[in-house]
């Protein structure tokens, strides 16, 4: 039925078996809606947050998606200003990864605000000394800067590009997305690394201060490194998981690998710094604010958070990526990623909730906070929304590049370079 | 915030963080409108059809 919308060259499954498919994240995005709707209709007491607890699963969900959906500019970057040429077989895909996880961030954080109406003061009252501020200003943009990256591929779906203003609008896009990948690329570096540093900067909380370098505390620059250490790894693993999915080979194992490499470097730098932090903040710090190590690893946030970060999903990804005879090994290299980003979104939960766990005061206890079922609706909704929104971009727009070529399509044992349109007697 | 708000003082945090967010904001809209103008250029020639089908 949809036969004329399918890109030339490739194959895909017939609608009897990709609408089921799209049924079940359909209906863990209404979950996410319905959600949405009891927050918006009766306020954030749908959730479990506190006083204590002003930041609770969404910012996690919102932290680690933003890092992971760092590999849209950090894959434009390494193309257009160290011209990793092989990258371009898999940028399309880092563009729509980081295009699903930068809007589902801010779909969710429209319904934390808990008045999306006034969404707007954040710009006009801008608090020019908030590092939220900033974090608002560039994810908004960045948000349009992914956005127009998008168009060019949405345009190039066989339909649309046989409008002819569309065919040129999406040409003459391509020919000055080196300046959107330079927009994307400061945007980027600025609220990866302001989220870091709004925790740097909360001086009344010991286990989230850190001192630094001129007004950027050193979790601004953890932040960054990190998030470019895990958006590769993720966005090598959305195409592993779909080509498990497809049950086809999407890109040549040559990009698997260097993303793999990427990934490992930058993972090893960031370890390295990040032990470095720890070792300076357990021994200048902690011992500042009269209190001890152990002060802040209590209840269900003990010292295995730290040592599962650090080490097991730190260092031990680290190895396998940066070393050439375990990454060439599909299942370690996937592992090695999947680690990669575990610790990652560890390290952002940690931030978030352990932070805020600790007592700041004598007389308070250590807290711990489980989220409620709609809170888990909206994480679990903005899930449903990118895999819905990244099956129907590869079953109607071209993707991939290589994948024609990966799998090539034989009519009575000829290849052809337009299946899409082809009819079976 | 633009500098005829109320809230806006004319120092340096001020110009540095807006001046940063304009000029970004510059930036992308350069590149629409040139995408934009060129295509209308495009348009009122004959036989500018483009065959463009990557992001990238």
């Amino acid at each position: 039925m949809d036969l004329a919308l399918i890109p030339k060259g490739v194959q895909r499954c017939s609608l009897k078996v990709f609408l089921p498919w799209t049924l079940l994240w359909l209906a863990i995005l209404t979950w996410g809606l319905l959600s949405a709707f009891l927050c918006f209709y009766k306020g954030l007491n749908q959730t479990n947050m506190n006083h204590h607890f002003a930041f609770g699963l969404w910012i996690v969900f919102d932290l680690s998606l933003i890092a992971l959906g760092a590999g849209a500019f950090f894959t434009g970057f390494l193309i257009h200003f160290i011209s990793k040429e092989e990258l371009k077989a898999i940028v399309n895909a880092a563009v729509v990864i980081g295009f699903i996880c930068y809007s589902a961030a801010l779909a969710v954080l429209a319904v934390d605000i808990g008045q999306p109406l006034r969404f707007w003061f954040i710009f006009w009252h801008a608090n020019i000394h908030s590092m939220l501020t900033e974090v608002s200003f560039c994810i908004t943009a960045y948000v349009g800067v992914l956005t127009i990256e998008y168009l060019p591929l949405i345009l190039s779906n066989r339909k649309l590009n046989e409008i002819r203003e569309f065919n040129i609008f999406g040409d003459n896009l391509h020919h000055v997305m080196a300046l959107f990948a330079a927009a994307g690329t400061f945007l980027s570096f600025f609220h990866q690394g302001s989220l870091g540093g709004l925790f740097g900067v909360l001086f009344g909380r010991p286990f989230a201060f850190r001192e630094g370098f001129l007004i950027w505390p050193w979790t601004f620059f953890l932040f960054i490194l990190s998030s470019v250490a895990a958006g590769p790894s993720f966005t090598l693993l959305c195409v592993w998981v779909a080509e498990k999915v497809t049950g086809k080979e999407l890109v040549k194992r040559s990009v698997f690998n260097l993303l793999g490499k990427i990934s490992g470097w930058l993972l090893s730098s960031y370890i390295i710094l990040k032990i470095l932090d720890t070792i300076r903040w357990a021994y200048g710090v902690v011992p500042q604010a009269g209190l001890s190590f152990m002060d802040f690893y209590r209840g269900p946030y003990g010292v295995w958070l730290l040592i599962a970060e650090i080490a097991i999903f730190g260092i031990i990804p680290a190895f396998i990526l940066i070393t050439p005879k375990l990454r060439g090994r599909n299942g370690l290299l996937i592992i090695g990623a999947l680690m990669n980003i575990t610790g990652i979104v560890l390290n952002r939960f940690v931030f978030t909730i352990q932070t805020l766990a600790i007592p700041v005061m004598p007389l308070e206890k250590f807290m711990s906070y489980l989220p409620s079922w709609q809170e888990w609706g909206i994480a679990a909704g903005a899930i449903g929304y990118g895999i819905l929104l990244f099956s129907l971009t590869y079953r109607y727009l071209p993707l991939f590049p290589q994948e024609p070529e990966l799998n090539p399509v034989k009519v009575f044992g000829r290849v052809i370079g337009d299946f899409g349109v082809v009819k079976r007697a | 915030m633009f500098p005829f708000c109320f809230e806006w003082a004319w120092d340096a945090a001020h110009l540095i963080f807006m001046g940063l967010l304009y000029l970004v904001l510059g930036v992308i809209a350069f590149g629409l409108i040139h995408a934009v103008i060129k295509t209308w250029v495009k348009l009122r020639t004959p036989d500018g059809k483009c065959q463009g089908t990557d992001t990238e």
